[in-house]
C-alpha cells in the first residue's frame, strides 16, 4: 500500500508542474497543443484519429485488391502493384490501424479506469505518438520510389524480400520506428498500471480492460524487439553482405520465418486481448449484471498470452518440419481453444439472466462474440495439421484471420468507441446512425469473408492477382461485400463527427449498468481527471 | 451470378450443407475440398468433415443458449437481472469438456501426420524445383529415371490481359505435366532455385514449400487416373499466380509407354556441343527460349519494366563483352538482384538465348555464341 501512495504522490506532483502553465486555462490553443501535449486524453485522441486515417488508407488498398479480383483476368493493375497492395494493406492495418487504436484506448481509459491523473511517463507518451506519422509516411511514400513499395507480403519472407527495391528498406525502417513506438507505449502502460492505481484498487479489482492491456503490454515488450532484430538481419542481408537467410552463404531462409513468427503469433494476441477487455466491459454494462467469472477471465487471458509464445510454427506447417515439431505445434495450438472457449462461455453466462438492452456498443459486442467464435472454429480447423496442409496459404486462411481481426478486433474497437464517446465528448452519439453502422458492417462483412472459406477449400491460393474461372462468382460476391463494408465505415465517421460537434448532453454515467471508475467523472471528462485519487473499497 | 448465386448463398448459410458435397472438378459453387485422389487426401477430407460437425454442434449449443437469452432476458420485457457472477463447478466443467473434444480431434490427425511424414520405400523419386515462375521436374530413381523437363503455364499474356478468350483451364494447365503411374508411391524432393515456392496438389493432399538451398521431401500415391491441378502457394513474386502444378496420373502400361517416348525424344534432342550453328538458327531457337524464360520480366520487346526489371534492348550487358553476358545468364545477377541463375538450361539453349539477346531489337552486335563456348564457360 505504501508503494501505491508514494507513486501516487509522484503522479500528483507531476500534474502540478504542468498545472503551472495550463491548469487554470486548459490546454494551449492551435497546433502547439497537439505537438507538445503530455495529456493522456489529447494523446489518446491523436492515436485514435491517426489509426482511423490509416484504416482509410489500408481500406483503400483493400478496395484496389477487391476491384482487381472482381473478375478474372488483369483489369486495373500489374501483378507487381497488386502484390504491393496486399503487402501494405496487411502491414498498415496491423501496425497503423489496429495497434495504435488500442493504444489510443489505453491512453484515454487506463488512467481514468484506475483513478490515475495521467500516464506515468507523460513526455515519453508524446514521443511514442509522434513517431507514428513519420513511419506512416515511409510506408505510403514507398509507393512512389523506383521499384514501388515492398511486394513480398507483410511477412517479409526472404529471399523474395531481398529481391525488392528500396521500397523494402522503407518498409523495414517503418517497422523499426513503429516497434520503438510500441515498446515505449507498453512500458508506459505497464508502469502506469502497476504504480498509479487508486488506493484500494488491488490487481484483482482492476477492470478487465486494464488487465488485458497489462498482459498485452508485456507481450509487446517481449516480442517487438524480436521483430526489430529479424528485420535488421534482413536489412544487412540486403545491403551489407551478410547471409543470415541465404543458404548459399550458410544461412537459412526458414530461420527468418521462425524468428518472424515468434513475434508474429503473439502479435495476433496483442491485437485481440484488448478487444476481449473492451467486450468484457461492454457486456456487463448492458446486461446490468456483473461479469461472470472475473478471475477465470484474468487467468484465461494470461494463459492465452503464455501459450501464444509456443505456437508460432503453426504458420509454417508446410515448410517441412520434423514430425515431432508438427505434432508439438499442433497440440499447443489446439490447447489455445480451451482458454478462448472459457472466455466465450463466460460472456454467454454474463448475458444469461441479465436485463439486456441493445444500444450500439452492445450490438458490436454481441456481433464480436458471434463472429469471433466462427473465426475460432476455423482456427481449430487450421490447427489440425493434415487439414492445414490443404488450407495453408489459401483463401481459407484469409477468411479465418479476417473473422478474428475485423469482426474480432475491429468490431470490439467500434463497440468501445460508441461505449466511451459520451465520456470523451460529453455528447450522446446518434443511436440510429450507430445501429445502421453496425448492421451494414455485420451484413457486408459476412458477404465479403464467408465465401472466402469456400474459395480456399476449393483451392484458390492467397496473394494471387488472378484466378481460374471456377472461382469467379464467389470472388465477385466477395468484392461486392468489400465495397459495401468499406462504404459503411463512412457512417461511422459521420456518427463520430456528429457526436463531437453536438448532440444530447451526456450524463456522467449515461449507461445505467456501468460500474467502472471513469463513469464517476463528469462528461466530458475534465482535461485533468483524478487529480485527487478516488478510494476504491 | 444472379438467382443461382442467391440460391447458393442461402445454401451457404445452412452450414449443415457443408457435409457430403462431393463436387466435380470445376464447379463454380464448390463448397468443399477437391475430391480426393489419394488415401491421405481422403483422410484429410474426412477429418475436415468431422471437425465441421463438432464445430456445428458447439455452435448450436453455445449460440442456442445465447439466442434464448437474447430473446428472453431483455430489459424491454421487464426481465430483472440476476446477480450471480461465478460458479467454480461450471467453470471447471467447461474447461474440461473442450479439452476432451480436442483430444478426440487430435487423435486421428496425429495418425495422418505420421503417415504423411513417412517418405520411406518410394517406387519413384522425382526432384521438383521451383523457378520464378515455372516448375522443373527431374526423375531421379525408379521407372523413368533420367527424364527431366520444365513445366510452364500455357496461359498466355493475352488471356491474362483479356485480349484472348479464357476457357475452363485458364491458369490451370501446363505445357508438360508431371506424369506418374497410378498406385505407386511417389516421393518428391522439393527445392527451389530463387525464392520460396510451394508445390501443392490438393487431390493428393500434398503441399510442400520449395526452399532455395534446401531439399524437403513429401510423398503421394494417386489412386485415380486423370489430370490433377494445384497452384503455387507461397508468394514468389509477380507471376506467383501463374505457375500451375499439373499432374497426369496414368495406368502403369501407359506410363511405361510415356517413359519410352520421353527417352526417345531426349536421345534425339541430344546435340553435340561442338556442333556449329548459324546466327539465324540460334536466333530462332533463342527467341523461343527467351519467351519461355525471360519475357516474363524483361518483356517480349526487351524493354523490361522501368524501375523493376532492366531493359535488355540497348543494355550494356547485352551489347558489351560476351563473357559477362553469359555469366549473368548462367549464374544470375549480383546478390540481392531479382535476376535468377539459368544454369539448368542446356548449353544449346543458353547459347541460343544469348545470341538472340545480342541480336534482337536494336541490339546489332552480330555476335554468335556457340554451345561450345557455354560448355567451356561452365568448366
Amino acid at each position: 500500500m505504501a508503494a501505491v501512495h508514494d507513486d501516487h504522490a509522484h503522479g500528483h506532483g507531476h500534474g502540478h508542474e504542468h498545472g503551472h502553465d495550463d491548469h487554470a486555462h486548459g490546454p494551449p490553443k492551435g497546433m502547439m497543443r497537439w505537438l507538445t501535449t503530455t495529456n493522456h486524453k489529447d494523446i489518446g485522441t491523436m492515436y485514435l484519429w491517426f489509426s482511423f486515417s490509416m484504416f482509410i488508407v489500408g481500406g483503400l488498398m483493400a478496395f484496389g485488391i477487391r476491384a482487381e479480383l472482381f473478375q478474372p483476368g488483369m483489369q486495373l493493375m500489374t501483378p507487381e502493384f497488386f502484390n504491393s497492395l496486399t503487402t501494405n494493406h496487411g502491414l498498415i492495418m496491423v501496425f497503423g490501424a489496429i495497434m495504435p487504436a488500442f493504444v489510443g484506448f489505453a491512453n484515454w481509459q487506463v488512467p481514468m479506469m484506475i483513478g490515475a491523473p495521467d500516464m506515468a511517463f507523460a513526455r515519453m507518451n508524446n514521443w511514442s505518438f509522434w513517431l507514428l506519422p513519420p513511419a506512416a509516411l515511409l510506408l505510403v511514400a514507398a509507393f512512389f520510389v523506383p521499384g514501388g513499395a515492398g511486394a513480398g507480403g507483410w511477412t517479409f519472407y526472404p529471399p523474395l524480400s531481398v529481391q525488392m527495391g528500396m521500397g523494402m528498406d522503407m518498409m523495414i525502417f517503418a517497422v523499426h520506428i513503429l516497434g520503438a513506438s510500441s515498446i515505449m507505449g507498453s512500458i508506459n502502460i505497464i508502469t502506469t498500471i502497476l504504480n498509479m492505481r487508486a488506493p484500494g484498487m488491488t490487481l484483482m479489482k482492476m477492470p478487465l480492460f486494464v488487465w488485458t492491456w497489462l498482459i498485452t503490454a508485456y507481450l509487446l515488450v517481449l516480442v517487438m524487439p524480436v521483430l526489430a532484430g529479424t528485420v535488421t538481419m534482413l536489412l544487412t542481408d540486403r545491403h551489407f553482405g551478410t547471409n543470415f537467410f541465404n543458404a548459399a552463404g550458410g544461412g537459412d531462409p526458414i530461420m527468418f520465418q521462425h524468428i518472424f513468427w515468434f513475434f508474429g503469433h503473439p502479435e495476433v494476441y496483442i491485437m485481440i486481448l484488448p478487444a476481449f477487455g473492451i467486450v468484457s466491459e461492454i457486456l456487463p454494462t448492458f446486461s446490468r449484471k456483473p461479469l461472470f467469472g472475473y478471475s477465470s477471465m484474468v487467468y484465461a487471458t494470461a494463459s492465452i498470452a503464455i501459450l501464444s509464445c509456443v505456437v508460432w510454427a503453426h504458420h509454417m506447417f508446410t515448410v517441412g518440419m520434423p514430425v515431432t515439431a508438427q505434432l508439438f505445434f499442433m497440440y499447443a495450438t489446439m490447447l489455445i481453444a480451451v482458454p478462448t472457449g472459457v472466455k466465450v462461455f463466460n460472456w454467454t453466462a454474463t448475458m444469461w439472466q441479465g436485463s439486456m438492452s441493445f444500444e450500439t456498443p452492445m450490438l458490436f459486442a454481441i456481433g464480436f462474440i458471434f463472429l469471433f467464435t466462427i473465426g475460432g472454429f476455423s482456427g481449430v480447423v487450421c490447427a489440425v495439421v493434415p487439414v492445414d496442409i490443404q488450407v495453408q496459404e489459401t483463401y481459407y486462411v484469409i477468411a479465418h484471420f479476417h473473422y478474428v481481426l475485423v469482426s474480432g478486433s475491429l468490431f470490439a474497437l467500434f463497440g468501445g468507441v460508441y461505449y466511451w464517446l459520451p465520456k470523451w465528448t460529453g455528447h450522446m452519439y446518434d443511436e440510429s446512425l450507430g445501429k445502421l453502422h453496425f448492421w451494414m458492417s455485420m451484413v457486408f462483412f459476412n458477404v465479403t469473408f464467408f465465401v472466402q472459406h469456400f474459395l480456399g477449400l476449393a483451392g484458390m491460393p492467397r496473394r494471387v492477382p488472378d484466378y481460374a474461372l471456377q472461382f469467379a462468382d464467389f470472388n465477385m460476391i466477395s468484392s461486392i461485400g468489400a465495397f459495401g463494408f468499406g462504404l459503411s465505415q463512412l457512417i461511422f465517421l459521420a456518427a463520430v463527427v456528429k457526436c463531437i460537434r453536438g448532440g444530447k448532453k451526456a450524463e456522467a454515467k449515461p449507461w445505467e449498468g456501468a460500474t467502472t471508475l471513469e463513469w464517476d467523472l463528469p462528461s466530458p471528462a475534465p482535461y485533468h481527471s483524478w487529480v485527487t485519487p478516488p478510494v476504491v473499497k | 451470378m444472379s438467382s443461382k448465386a442467391a440460391a447458393t448463398l442461402l445454401g451457404i448459410l445452412a452450414i449443415a450443407l457443408y457435409s457430403g458435397l462431393g463436387m466435380a472438378a470445376a464447379d463454380p459453387y464448390q463448397l468443399n475440398f477437391t475430391e480426393p485422389a489419394s488415401a491421405i487426401a481422403s483422410q484429410i477430407y474426412d477429418q475436415h468433415i468431422m471437425l465441421l460437425w463438432i464445430c456445428l454442434a458447439i455452435f448450436i449449443g453455445v449460440f442456442g443458449v445465447m439466442l434464448y437469452s437474447l430473446l428472453n432476458h431483455r430489459k424491454s420485457l421487464g426481465y430483472k437481472a440476476a446477480n450471480f457472477h461465478h460458479s467454480t463447478t461450471v467453470e471447471i466443467i467447461w474447461t474440461v469438456i473442450p479439452f476432451i473434444i480436442l483430444i478426440a480431434m487430435a487423435y486421428p490427425a496425429t495418425k495422418t501426420v505420421i503417415a504423411m511424414k513417412d517418405t520411406s520405400n518410394p517406387d519413384i523419386t522425382i526432384k521438383v524445383t521451383g523457378y520464378q515462375w515455372q516448375w522443373g521436374y527431374d526423375y531421379l530413381v525408379g521407372e523413368g529415371a533420367g527424364i527431366s523437363f520444365i513445366s510452364r503455364s500455357t496461359t498466355t499474356l493475352d488471356q491474362r490481359n483479356n485480349k484472348a478468350p479464357k476457357d475452363e483451364f485458364y491458369m490451370l494447365r501446363a505445357d508438360k505435366p508431371l506424369v506418374v503411374p497410378i498406385g505407386k508411391r511417389v516421393r518428391v524432393l522439393v527445392t527451389a532455385n530463387d525464392v520460396i515456392h510451394a508445390w501443392w496438389v490438393p487431390a493428393f493432399g500434398v503441399k510442400q514449400d520449395a526452399i532455395p538451398g534446401f531439399i524437403r521431401d513429401a510423398w503421394f500415391q494417386a489412386d485415380k487416373v486423370g489430370t490433377f491441378v494445384g497452384q503455387c502457394t507461397e508468394l514468389c513474386g509477380k507471376d506467383h499466380g501463374f505457375m500451375p502444378i499439373v499432374v497426369e496420373v496414368m495406368e502403369p502400361a501407359q506410363y511405361t509407354q510415356w517413359v519410352a517416348e520421353q527417352k526417345a525424344q531426349s536421345a534425339a534432342a541430344v546435340v553435340d556441343v561442338n556442333k556449329v550453328f548459324t546466327l539465324d538458327e540460334l536466333k530462332a531457337a533463342g527467341e523461343k527460349v527467351y519467351a519461355g524464360n525471360c519475357a516474363a520480366c524483361h518483356q517480349a520487346n526487351g524493354q523490361g519494366i522501368p524501375g523493376t526489371f532492366v531493359a535488355l534492348d540497348g543494355s550494356k550487358v547485352a551489347t558489351g563483352p560476351k563473357a559477362e553476358h553469359i555469366n549473368i545468364v548462367v549464374n544470375g545477377g549480383k546478390a540481392g538482384s531479382a535476376m535468377a541463375a539459368f544454369k539448368h538450361l542446356s548449353d544449346v539453349e543458353i547459347a541460343a538465348v544469348v545470341t538472340y539477346e545480342r541480336n534482337a531489337w536494336s541490339n546489332m552486335t552480330g555476335d554468335v555464341v556457340q554451345p561450345s563456348e557455354i560448355n567451356a564457360f561452365r568448366k
